[in-house]
């Protein structure tokens, strides 16, 4: 289920802007890759190409390649809208459809792709609640808004919505930032069940987190303002914490920048 | 820090708390009592009105015969009849205005808001801008020289009805527009890292979402169109029999049953054009609570 990223010399533009440089990397099924790196160093921006979500800004572009088990996601005859079901998203806040309730929510993703048997949408809707942990907390109240709960109750909501679609590789643009730490443990966990099954990538600023969840990090950086991100280095996570390869990484990672 | 509590300790010498400033003391009530003032200004005509219309126009709605008969037959000088034909009339042109309207309204928000990119959206943007200035008695004579000039058709009803639909489009549109983005861009970003499709997001994630405000909107253009009186003078004469075909003859409706009785100066006629007023803002207000009830169904129980 879960599939391989291979990414190749990688722009993306917004416009005339080059907002991110010569990005080449591979990450492989089943496991937690992070992407940190200080405010505007196109570390979102690079998550968002992986499935064509960038496109959505005007004037969103890129050049080079990215392969998902070898298929070039921006061939000329691929679908932004079937990359999309392939590889899911979650976004930094939780944002639960208001007009639908919990169980519509989960649903909302099948539903819309057109599907109406019933009883798949229950079972898939309960696998995936199961999934993002949340099951035991809404079980009972499925017919309530999606809105009514909590902040982190909200983001596993968002997680359950995304991998109801079964995807095969999960983004995920600082999921914890707008939480509490006791959320943000729950999602970190989940994150931990998830790789058995998904192959996930996570942008985020909190480089515990980092250092916790994932088994590679990638460090992004960015010479001056208004200049291209680029990736730094990438390699096995306890490797960029104890030993970097860059002096840039050790900096950022010391606390010395950013 | 210890200069801190050493600054605590001794006596600060300019500190904003030891100096109650009088004078902000002063604007603050002078702007409380201009704030007042002008919210009461603007009450007094609306609550004036209404004391006028219900006080002088009540009478002629409590006879049932007000609900159920028509003008026919009732020359000025005679008591009774109803406003049937008129109320029957003032819906049909209403409903057949919002089922034109509405739908181009609302298609050209959702093209201006989710799609609309460069010159042609900054062109239909202007467009709109400029309808909503279009007095209605200009939109009444470009259907007139449309529908009468050139096409050569008599005055119907459903001539009315696309004047009205020239005064109402540009309140749809922009109510929409304003509705659509207030919608926040995170749900539709959740929605297409689902896969789905554009269409489908706005159909079923985006227009949901601001439904309410949209049917709010949808009403306040309905309540416009429905007291608009120059349509109906230029084409669709007032007419004392009820008539339910849009396409034939002539159709009343409440403005131009208030116009009508207007010049006369007998009690009957009189108590007849303050009952007409008094019904049309009862059927506003009626149409601004159906709308807000819909709009609450509409939402997931709280």
């Amino acid at each position: 289920m879960a599939q391989r990223i291979d990414v190749k010399d990688l722009n993306v533009y917004y416009s005339a802007f080059k907002a991110v440089e010569g990005v080449s990397m591979s990450v492989d099924p089943r496991t937690v890759t992070a992407f940190i790196g200080p405010s505007g160093c196109g570390k979102s921006t690079f998550l968002r190409t992986l499935n064509r979500m960038h496109e959505v800004i005007p004037g969103g572009r890129v050049e080079g390649s990215v392969q998902l088990n070898g298929r070039d996601l921006y061939g000329k005859d691929v679908d932004p809208v079937a990359v999309r079901r392939t590889v899911g998203m979650v976004f930094q806040r939780p944002n639960p459809f208001p007009t639908m309730s919990i169980f519509d929510n989960v649903a909302a993703g099948m539903r819309l792709n057109g599907e109406k048997n019933k009883k798949v949408l229950q079972e898939r809707v309960e696998k995936s609640l199961r999934g993002a942990n949340l099951w035991n907390e809404v079980k009972d109240r499925l017919a309530k808004p999606g809105a009514g709960l909590s902040g982190g109750q909200q983001q596993r909501l968002c997680i359950a919505r995304a991998i109801a679609v079964q995807p095969q590789v999960l983004l995920m643009d600082e999921p914890c930032s707008a939480l509490d730490p006791i959320s943000t443990m729950a999602i970190e966990d989940l994150i931990n069940e998830l790789k058995t099954e998904f192959t996930i990538v996570i942008v985020t600023h909190n480089m515990q987190q980092a250092a916790r969840v994932s088994d590679r990090t990638a460090f992004f950086n960015l010479a001056a303002t208004g200049k291209p991100g680029k990736l730094i280095e990438i390699n096995d996570t306890d490797k960029i914490f104890s030993n970097p390869a860059e002096k840039a990484t050790e900096d950022y990672i010391s606390g010395r920048f950013g | 820090m210890s200069t801190l509590t050493q600054d605590t300790v001794s006596p600060a010498p300019a500190s904003p708390i030891d100096k109650p400033n009088t004078m902000r003391a002063v604007k603050d009530k002078l702007a409380t009592v201009a704030v007042y003032t002008a919210f009461l200004i603007a009450v007094i005509p609306l609550v004036w009105i209404l004391y006028t219309v219900i006080s002088k126009g009540a009478g002629a709605l409590l006879n049932p015969e007000w609900w159920t008969n028509s003008q026919r037959g009732i020359t000025a000088r005679t008591v009774g009849g109803g406003a049937y034909h008129a109320i029957i009339g003032t819906l049909i042109q209403a409903a057949i205005t919002a089922v034109i309207a509405v739908p181009i309204g609302v298609f050209t928000a959702i093209y201006l808001v989710e799609y609309g990119r460069g010159k042609l959206a900054r062109a239909v943007s202007f467009m709109v801008d400029i309808l909503t200035g279009v007095p209605s008695i200009v939109a009444a004579l470009f259907i007139y020289t449309l529908w009468v000039t050139t096409f050569g058709f008599e005055r119907v009803a459903f001539a009315v009805c696309l004047a009205l639909v020239l005064l109402m489009i540009p309140v749809v549109v922009r109510s929409t527009e304003e509705m659509l983005k207030l919608v926040p861009n995170e749900l539709r970003e959740a929605s297409y890292a689902l896969g789905v499709p554009k269409w489908k997001t706005i159909m079923k994630v985006v227009l949901p979402t601001a439904f309410s405000g949209i049917v709010t909107g949808v009403l306040l253009g309905l309540a416009r169109v429905m007291g608009e009186t120059a349509p109906l003078l230029i084409l669709g004469p007032p007419s004392k029999a009820i008539n339910m075909n849009p396409f034939e003859g002539f159709m009343a409706a409440l403005p131009t049953m208030i116009n009508g009785e207007r010049d006369q100066v007998v009690q009957a006629a009189y108590d007849r054009y303050w009952g007409a007023a008094l019904t049309l803002i009862i059927l506003v207000m009626a149409l601004n609570i159906a709308g807000r009830l819909i709009s609450r169904f509409n939402k997931v129980s709280r």
